[in-house]
């Protein structure tokens, strides 16, 4: 690990101006990323600003929305009654991915801001246009089974590993940020993650310094009847290989409106919009769902190892509405 | 750096490089060699303590981020010669052969059997908005549980029974 110099800060504002003032400064949240790509240089930080006593780690319920702090834990996320109540989808999605320990510490933010789990951005003897802008992408052809087949470039194919962003997602949550100059803004959740295009490197839509000090998941009566389907290797502790985050708003038999999110198979958190209007006033049958991920899978992009993923996926996101229409989850 | 950490009821100053993990505090500074290091990657579960009441892993965090903090270690469990419950639990069932992975495991057991006398459910739990029953938790749940903890030698079967124990007992466990 580099020598870096770590900063307390009880204040978001000057937190976004400590590490504003350095291009090579991060804050430092649970550290379940951070910390180990330190050790493995992938990451070298001349500064770390701990925000976890920034006072942003409260979860405020009403009947408009839900305001979870940035320093929330993913346990206390998933774990809370209110969450649990309204947006069972989003607590299925967060105890599905890693352990308590490691949901235990690690933050909200700090979820939203993980990096993937590719093998080439983690090992620096390796070609990676992530971690080393131009260096080029050993996982084009190299061992990419668990890799992206949705938001894919030829510069990048890395899978975004976030449960929790695929419920987030299908939510219309929106980030609130702080920046050093005092400003705040927010960002809607689905503009907040960026597919690698050309420019793997920038992964979301915040400025270097700039804080996320809350997200706001608007109340939607329909996601209390919400599920989180994740497939993987391992019966736990696991990245998805394809994971389907679903909402179904249902008159009788027939769809008022659905949403779905899709995991383990994209660049970035994954919003199906078109199979979600085409799934809008049609029958809950299986036949529908099957052509709903016809939809949503239409532009998937398969290589080598990774090309399983596109059925599998389309799969999932058949059983995932089937299970939530059957009350079966 | 300065850090004043609070380690099973003793309090110590350190002054270390901020690149020093807990894990590394408290085996080569204060000598407290029951928290292992296995993977030092946040893979296996070996190093896990509970900081603050919550079960963490010692190698991913930073000493310097416990400022203040209280962390409760192997060390501290037992009352002079009388084991903690779940150490007693651990013997009784045979939860562990070369013992390697033993002292995460019981920190980690405390907490799972705490978490489900809360109520808080896990990702094998049939519906998130139950409340979940200690009484009567599944080894399914169990595993679940515990899966933050690997074994090299698969004594998993003796591990869930210890676990089994001691949530099935009056009164939950105390800290």
């Amino acid at each position: 690990m580099r020598a870096f110099t770590f900063q307390r800060s009880t204040d978001a504002a000057d937190a976004a101006a400590a590490v504003a003032a350095s291009s090579g400064a991060m804050f430092l949240g649970g550290g379940t990323t951070l910390v180990d790509l330190m050790k493995v240089d992938v990451l070298a930080p001349d500064t770390l600003v701990d925000v976890r006593r920034l006072g942003l780690s409260n979860i405020v319920v009403s009947d408009e929305a839900i305001v979870v702090g940035a320093t929330v834990t993913n346990s206390q996320l998933a774990w809370h009654p209110a969450v649990r109540d309204r947006f069972p989808v989003l607590s299925e999605a967060i105890l599905s991915g890693a352990t308590t320990q490691i949901r235990n510490m690690a933050t909200v933010a700090g979820n939203m801001l993980q990096r993937t789990r590719c093998s080439y951005f983690r090992d620096v003897h390796a070609s990676c246009n992530r971690r080393q802008p131009g260096s080029g992408c050993d996982a084009l052809d190299g061992f990419n089974r668990g890799h992206a087949v949705l938001g894919v470039s030829e510069q990048c194919i890395a899978t975004h590993p976030s449960d929790m962003c695929v419920a987030m997602i299908v939510l219309d949550a929106d980030v609130h940020t702080a920046r050093a100059d005092g400003s705040r803004r927010s960002i809607p959740f689905r503009d907040f993650h960026l597919a690698p295009a050309d420019t793997p490197h920038r992964e979301v839509a915040l400025e270097h310094g700039e804080l996320i000090t809350h997200i706001v998941i608007p109340h939607l009566p329909a996601a209390r009847r919400s599920h989180y389907l994740k497939v993987r290797d391992r019966a736990s502790y696991e990245f998805a290989l394809a994971s389907a985050a679903v909402v179904l708003d249902l008159d009788g038999g027939i769809i008022r409106a659905a949403r779905l999110g899709l995991g383990g198979v994209a660049t970035k958190p994954w919003r199906a919009l078109d199979a979600e209007h085409f799934l809008a006033g049609r029958a809950a049958s299986d036949e529908t769902f099957r052509q709903a991920a016809e939809i949503a899978l239409a532009g998937a992009v398969g290589r080598e190892h990774n090309h399983f993923k596109i059925e599998l996926a389309k799969r999932t996101i058949v059983r995932a509405f089937a299970a939530l229409r059957d009350g079966n989850v | 750096m300065r850090t004043r950490l609070h380690v099973n009821d003793t309090t110590h100053e350190l002054s270390a490089d901020p690149r020093l993990t807990l894990l590394d505090a408290l085996r080569d500074v204060l000598g407290l060699f029951g928290t292992k290091k296995g993977c030092d990657q946040g893979a296996c579960g070996a190093c896990t303590v509970i900081i603050d009441g919550q079960r963490v892993l010692s190698c991913l965090t930073l000493a310097a981020a416990c400022e203040g903090q209280h962390v409760l270690t192997i060390e501290g469990l037992a009352a002079a010669d009388e084991l903690h419950p779940m150490q007693a639990a651990f013997l009784h069932c045979d939860g562990f052969q070369c013992g390697y992975c033993t002292p995460g495991q019981i920190l980690s057991a405390i907490c799972a059997v705490q978490e489900a006398h809360a109520g808080v459910p896990s990702h094998v739990t049939p519906d998130v908005r139950q409340t979940v029953n200690a009484a009567t938790l599944t080894d399914d749940e169990i595993r679940e549980r515990m899966s933050g903890n690997l074994c090299r030698c698969a004594a998993y079967p003796n591990i869930v029974a210890a676990v089994r124990q001691v949530l099935h007992a009056h009164g939950g466990v105390a800290l």
